[in-house]
């Protein structure tokens, strides 16, 4: 019978591993394949070296998405915070009201942003201001701010709620004032949750391109604009190549990151 | 004074965030066909909505690839989690973990490229149009990308659950199929629905991904918002999207009314006792 049970255990992963090795894995060779290769099939190093002109445009992407991580933070950490703080009855209306615009399609909400900042948008309207917000890389920021803010919140919140309530007591019986417990018990302990947080603000910010091209108004492109235009004009060598410096670049970053944390408890809830 | 200082903030907040989707609710009323100027209140572009069959075959496109891709990741997400807990070796386990995350930790963009070249390479090897796999190889990616998220959902209930029970059924002359299906099935279900859930909402909200694999024969919701908002957009994604909202808003409140009747039963029930 002891035999016939590790049979069974060996085969309920097999689908699994042979479906992540053939749509998982070899894709990615596929890529690194087309990035060294050029339309006859010939190897090169061309892609890889016509990204030097691309320099500028990883400088400017990398610029927002961390700018855009940062806000987020600074404006997420707050909101994390009073959430978890709150009656057990409210938390869940307010993760609730979190998460609601999530389900709404991120064309849709961006789109909405845009309508409403344009030139002759909804704002300008209703003010009779003729303000021009659109193209401008604060425009960008927000739009990444506002479609990512919930990945930040998110994990935070879980870090924070999972603290033992008497933690605060015992950190203001020793002295702390409320500014103290925060800084010097609660953020230690909710940093796994910070460093999710970050890295799932990170990523899709800095590969993006739906949000530079409506709130960019056509004035930005970033690096995931760049993959696209490869995509649709058919020059896959180059699109494959700029991809694969990207995931590079970012699984660097989050190796670094993952140093910082000990555990990857914080997790992902979605 | 410092409650104040939070509601203001929660205030603030949730406000910016609804601003936009209140306004889209506003709009997908409008008479005039315009985003930013208002005529006056009509059910002009539900109507419109309704008449268009594009919509509709998007709608169907999308439910359908959502509902197969999510219960085809959960059958295979949860038999891997069995699977990796049952595993003795930690290298292995540790090298199927990794490999499984990657496309969760991957930008969109990437894997949308990398599958999307995948399907190129495939079509020339069985030659045919890349076009000709519309909706396989759309199904192949959504199911990829969920993987991750149900095994994520799946993995940590069967290790609380443990193994003392199913042990137990063998013992007792169930069939390692039998303790399975009897015994843990039931007690990780949670797990499992909330992965099949995860599942199908990302697949259904998918846009990156499925614009980089997608072809034109196979058309999904995101991908038509896509093509749409290239143009100006007329009101009538507004008036979906507001359709879309007050159902999930719907089922959200359905499912929190359930499930605080549930937790108040099981109050008096110990109360009871």
């Amino acid at each position: 019978m002891k035999k016939k049970r590790s049979i069974m255990h060996s085969i309920a992963a097999a689908p699994h591993i042979f479906w992540a090795i053939l749509f998982i894995v070899l894709p990615l060779f596929i890529v690194v394949f087309y990035a060294f290769t050029d339309e006859s099939g010939a190897f090169t190093f061309d892609n890889l070296a016509s990204l030097k002109n691309y320099t500028k445009l990883f400088g400017l992407s990398l610029e927002l998405s961390v700018l855009a991580t940062f806000v987020c933070f600074l404006v997420g950490y707050p909101l994390a915070y009073i959430i978890a703080r709150a009656p057990a009855k409210r938390q869940k209306i307010y993760i609730m009201l979190l998460m609601l615009p999530m389900w709404t399609n991120l064309l849709i909400r961006t789109y909405s942003i845009m309508a409403i900042l344009d030139d002759g948008g909804f704002l300008n309207q209703l003010l009779n201001t003729e303000l021009h917000i659109i193209g401008t890389k604060g425009a960008v920021i927000f739009g990444m701010v506002y479609d990512f803010l919930p990945y930040m919140v998110l994990p935070i919140y879980t870090c924070i709620s999972k603290i033992d309530k008497h933690m605060w007591e015992a950190a203001s019986d020793l002295g702390c004032n409320t500014f103290q417990v925060i800084t010097k018990v609660i953020f230690p302990l909710s940093l796994s949750g910070v460093i999710s947080g970050i890295t799932m603000v990170f990523v899709p910010s800095i590969s993006t391109f739906y949000i530079s091209q409506k709130l960019g108004g056509g004035t930005f492109e970033l690096i995931g604009d760049t993959i696209e235009r490869q995509f649709v004009s058919g020059a896959l060598n180059t699109g494959a190549a700029i991809s694969l410096v990207m995931m590079i670049l970012i699984l660097i970053s989050l190796g670094i990151m993952n140093k910082f944390s000990d555990a990857d408890e914080g997790g992902i809830i979605v | 004074m410092k409650k104040h200082l939070s509601t203001a903030y929660l205030v603030l907040i949730f406000g910016i965030l609804y601003i936009p989707i209140l306004t889209l609710i506003f709009f997908s009323f409008n008479s005039e066909n315009s985003t930013a100027v208002f005529g006056e209140f009509s059910f002009r572009w539900y109507k419109e909505l309704f008449n268009s069959p594009d919509t509709f075959t998007a709608l169907r496109n999308t439910l359908i690839l959502a509902i197969s891709s999510a219960t085809i990741a959960t059958v295979i997400g949860t038999a891997a989690a069995e699977g990796i807990y049952k595993m003795r070796s930690k290298v292995l386990k540790a090298t199927i973990n990794s490999v499984t995350n990657i496309p969760m930790m991957n930008p969109d963009i990437v894997t949308g490229m990398s599958m999307m070249l995948f399907f190129v390479v495939v079509a020339g090897i069985l030659r045919i149009s890349y076009d000709d796999m519309g909706f396989v190889a759309m199904l192949i990616a959504h199911i990829t990308f969920c993987l991750p998220y149900v095994i994520l959902s799946v993995l940590p209930r069967i290790t609380e659950f443990g193994d003392s029970l199913s042990e137990a059924a063998l013992d007792l002359g169930c069939t390692p199929m039998q303790a399975f299906f009897k015994v843990k099935l039931p007690n990780i279900m949670h797990g499992v629905v909330s992965g099949f859930v995860m599942a199908f909402t990302l697949s259904l909200d998918d846009f990156v991904i499925s614009y980089f694999v997608g072809s034109s024969k196979f058309q999904t919701l995101p991908l038509l918002i896509y093509s749409m908002t290239k143009k100006k957009v007329t009101p009538d994604m507004y008036a979906l999207s507001t359709l879309i909202i007050i159902t999930i808003f719907a089922l959200l409140i359905f499912s929190n009314v359930r499930s605080g009747r549930e937790e108040e039963r099981r109050k008096r029930k110990a109360a009871r006792k």
